[in-house]
């Protein structure tokens, strides 16, 4: 079996971020970058898929710049046998219509029996891609995987929604997206980072794969999240329901 | 039991990625372009546990990438102008400025993004690095030399035991293993007992550094500008000061520096900075700004007579793991990029650690530590004699026939019976951050809450009562990043150690009365995430 795995690079979650003084991006320079949470997710679960015995192949793709062979190298040192980056400089092209056709594309030439990639990516918190793919494979989706068992050319796939968890049965070929619960990825060893560095890490240029880029985003500009007002304490429950009486948030 | 490890051999293991570490990388590779070379670095990136002020002298690093100024770091600004003034609860002095501190030709720069630098042109060179990957303790052979190091264990349970995804730390094997952990590293720390390499030398003496990047409405920073002040709002009896240094773009560095060998229990370095930030000649620039980055890390202040034995069988020492910091300039990066070049030379040549020692306090890194040795010990005897005694040792060089001695930090305290409270006279403060954790909160330290403490307290029974009555539990108040706290409860007075807030800056494995905390090293890529302190 071939799985397919889609990671995107992202500012790590540990670090704060900032917007550019000229509100015209966010600062990213000299952070610190890592795979998506939620793709190592799905990457941690096409490793143990392969390791539960199947013979599988594990392919990761990236689409960005050329500094996320880091972390595609990242993922070989995980376990995947093979990278793949679609290279462009123009970060704005990275938009969820666009990568769906582009990993169609891949889709095609690569043929996997089940594509992985996480619900979304914590930069933009789009939440599409997978689902925009899927559509255009024309193949079966299970959307925010908490479980994910396989069997006889299905996926059983717990998911978590609104009210709880459903369960649903799809036929591979499919499209899986993962969310939190699912796995805890491993940790990476410091010999199998030397072994990624001679594992295969191919690089083609996103124009290549001759997509027309029709950006459906336009952002004008960017701004922090207002600065929360310092609280303050009251010395009696009479106090506290007179002022929040005066603020209008109680009757 | 212990787990199965897996071993990796290498020619030179290196503990640290700053600027000693890398820069005994580079070296050597650049003279055995064949070695193969591991560095190990505790951050989850190199750079991310470095902060420094940082004025630096630029020879050394000319002498080792002489092509470093074509492409120069994120935050870099040649030095234009100097300035040392002495500070009163309401006034400011200007004071010459004295030799040592006189900055031509010098840089601005933040050491964070000057060593992410460092680490490209040593990965270019085919050094092995390994962000994130701390090492937890050296390995001996039979004989007591040193034959590497062992990584830390990730995926431990907070009770220690192995976890789901638990992955034991390789063992690296090299003939040599290099020290560069800087100021108080934990391994040396241990290594310096085990074969008592400060056997002929002073207890190593520290300062507590803290340090905030600010971004200043338009028009008050002023790009290449120098100061410092000494005086307020120190007591004369506690040697220190402040730095502010100007860089483009409307930000600054202000900081702060206090010897640990201060005496008063109630004493708390954070508070002293953020007051010195609310001094009249100071507010004025930061009000209306925003702070942008925060941290805090110890240096090493012992200089010249605190220097441990810099060498074992399968060992060296080089930058402030072994103290080579010079203290009247507050400059160590010069001396850690030198004493490391020096050390990857003579290896390269002998082949052993062996001579290194001696070779380096005949350097001129040794006579530069010489030179200045008396002038920080001076301070001892309070702020005026101290700067008399400096400016005497300064216009003899050195040559006064006296050592002045060191003493340990963690000893100095006075106990609470015997101290008269000083009366200090602090502002309220308006500037931010309000408080230590929001301080915390700018230094984006981050550790995952499952792992085992990495603070180890040996006995916490200590903390309740006799601490409690001797110090008043100093330990809540020299760790900048409020990581200790007393709690009362139901069920008595106890200890919390926010261990999640830790800054590895190592004031408590220095300072504390009892010597009952040390600092180990937590799980890879835990810690601060700095990128342009
Ligand atoms: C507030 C402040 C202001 C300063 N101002 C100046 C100045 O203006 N000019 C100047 O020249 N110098 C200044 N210094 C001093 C200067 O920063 C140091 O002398 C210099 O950083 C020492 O370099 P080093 O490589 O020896 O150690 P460090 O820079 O401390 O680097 C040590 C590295 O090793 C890593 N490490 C430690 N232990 C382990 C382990 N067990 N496993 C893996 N990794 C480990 C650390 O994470 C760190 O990255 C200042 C220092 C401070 C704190």
């Amino acid at each position: 079996m071939k799985i397919l795995v889609a990671i995107k690079r992202v500012v790590d979650y540990n670090v704060r971020v900032q917007i550019k003084r000229d509100g015209s991006g966010v600062a990213t320079d000299g952070l610190k970058m890592s795979i998506n949470p939620f793709d190592e997710i799905a990457l941690e679960e096409a490793l143990r898929i392969r390791e539960a015995g199947t013979d599988t192949q594990v392919l990761v793709v990236s689409i960005g710049s050329q500094s996320a062979q880091q972390q595609l190298r990242t993922a070989l040192a995980m376990g995947a046998d093979r990278a793949l980056l679609l290279s462009t400089e123009d970060e704005s092209q990275i938009q969820p219509p666009l990568l769906a056709h582009a990993l169609l594309k891949l889709i095609e030439q690569e043929s996997p029996e089940l594509v992985l990639m996480g619900k979304q990516a914590i930069d933009d918190d789009a939440n599409q891609t997978g689902q925009m793919l899927a559509a255009l494979w024309g193949r079966p989706q299970a959307t925010f995987a908490s479980k994910i068992e396989l069997a006889a050319g299905l996926a059983t796939v717990t998911r978590e929604v609104d009210e709880g968890l459903e369960l649903i049965r799809v036929e591979l070929p499919a499209l899986i997206t993962t969310d939190l619960r699912l796995n805890t990825p491993r940790f990476v060893k410091m010999p199998d980072i030397m072994k990624a560095k001679r594992k295969p890490l191919e690089i083609r240029p996103l124009v290549e794969l001759d997509l027309e880029p029709t950006p459906h985003l336009e952002t004008f500009a960017y701004e922090p999240p207002p600065k929360r007002q310092g609280g303050h304490k009251v010395d009696s429950v009479a106090a506290l329901v007179a002022t929040l009486k005066a603020k209008g948030v109680i009757e | 039991m212990d787990p199965a490890r897996e071993i990796m051999k290498y020619d030179v293991a290196i503990v640290g990625g700053g600027p000693s570490g890398l820069a005994f990388a580079i070296r050597y590779r650049q003279l055995q372009p064949q070695a193969s070379i591991c560095l190990l670095e505790k951050g989850a990136e190199i750079g991310s546990h470095i902060i420094s002020g940082a004025v630096m002298e630029p020879g050394p690093l000319d002498r080792l990438l002489p092509n470093w100024r074509e492409n120069l770091p994120a935050i870099c600004v040649p030095a234009r102008r100097d300035e040392f003034t002495y500070l009163t609860r309401g006034g400011r002095w200007r004071l010459p400025v004295p030799p040592h501190m006189k900055n031509n030709g010098n840089f601005i720069l933040s050491l964070s993004s000057l060593c992410r630098w460092l680490g490209e042109q040593a990965e270019a060179l085919g050094v092995d690095l390994f962000p994130g990957f701390p090492a937890a303790a050296a390995l001996h052979d039979e004989n007591g030399a040193v034959i590497g190091v062992r990584c830390a264990d990730m995926g431990r349970e907070k009770n220690g035991r192995p976890g789901p995804n638990f992955t034991a730390g390789v063992d690296i094997h090299a003939p040599l293993t290099v020290l560069a952990e800087g100021c108080r590293g934990s391994i040396t720390k241990t290594l310096i007992a085990r074969h008592n390499l400060d056997q002929a030398s002073d207890p190593q003496t520290y300062g507590l550094g803290l340090k905030e990047l600010w971004h200043l409405p338009p028009g008050r920073a002023e790009p290449g500008l120098i100061q410092h002040s000494i005086g307020w709002p120190l007591d004369r009896k506690t040697y220190g000061g402040s730095f502010l240094y100007h860089l483009n773009d409307n930000q600054v560095y202000v900081g702060f520096v206090a010897g640990l060998d201060y005496e008063d229990p109630m004493f708390s370095p954070f508070e002293a900075f953020q007051q010195f930030k609310h001094h009249p000649s100071i507010r004025p620039l930061l009000e209306g700004g925003e702070i942008l980055a925060a941290g805090a890390r110890t240096l090493v202040e012992g200089g010249w007579q605190s220097l441990p034995r810099l060498e074992i069988p399968g060992m060296l020492i080089v930058g402030d793991a072994g103290g080579t910091l010079n203290v009247p300039k507050v400059k160590g990066i010069h001396m850690a990029i030198n004493s490391a070049m020096l050390a990857a030379e003579h290896y390269a040549e002998k082949k052993t650690p062996e001579g290194y020692n001696a070779l380096l306090r005949a350097s001129p890194i040794g006579r530069e530590l010489r030179r200045v040795r008396n002038i920080r010990p001076g301070f001892k005897k309070g702020l005026w004699r101290g700067i008399a005694n400096a400016a005497f040792e300064t216009l003899l060089a050195g040559h006064t026939p006296w050592t002045l001695h060191n003493h340990t930090d963690y000893s100095s305290l006075t106990k609470l019976s015997r101290f008269t409270q000083i009366k200090r006279g602090w502002a309220k403060r308006v500037l931010p951050p309000r408080d230590r954790p929001a301080s915390v909160f700018f230094s984006q330290t981050a550790h995952d809450e499952t792992q085992p403490l990495h603070l180890k307290v040996a006995d916490t029974s200590i903390c309740i009562d006799r601490c409690r009555t001797e110090y008043a539990n100093p330990c809540t108040r020299f760790c900048p990043a409020g990581v200790y706290e007393m709690i009362e409860d139901d069920t008595g007075r106890h200890l919390q150690i926010n261990a999640a807030n830790c800054l590895h800056c190592k004031a408590c494995d220095i300072k504390d009365p009892y010597e009952i905390i040390t600092w180990t090293v937590p799980e890879g890529g835990s810690g601060p995430n700095y990128t342009n302190l």
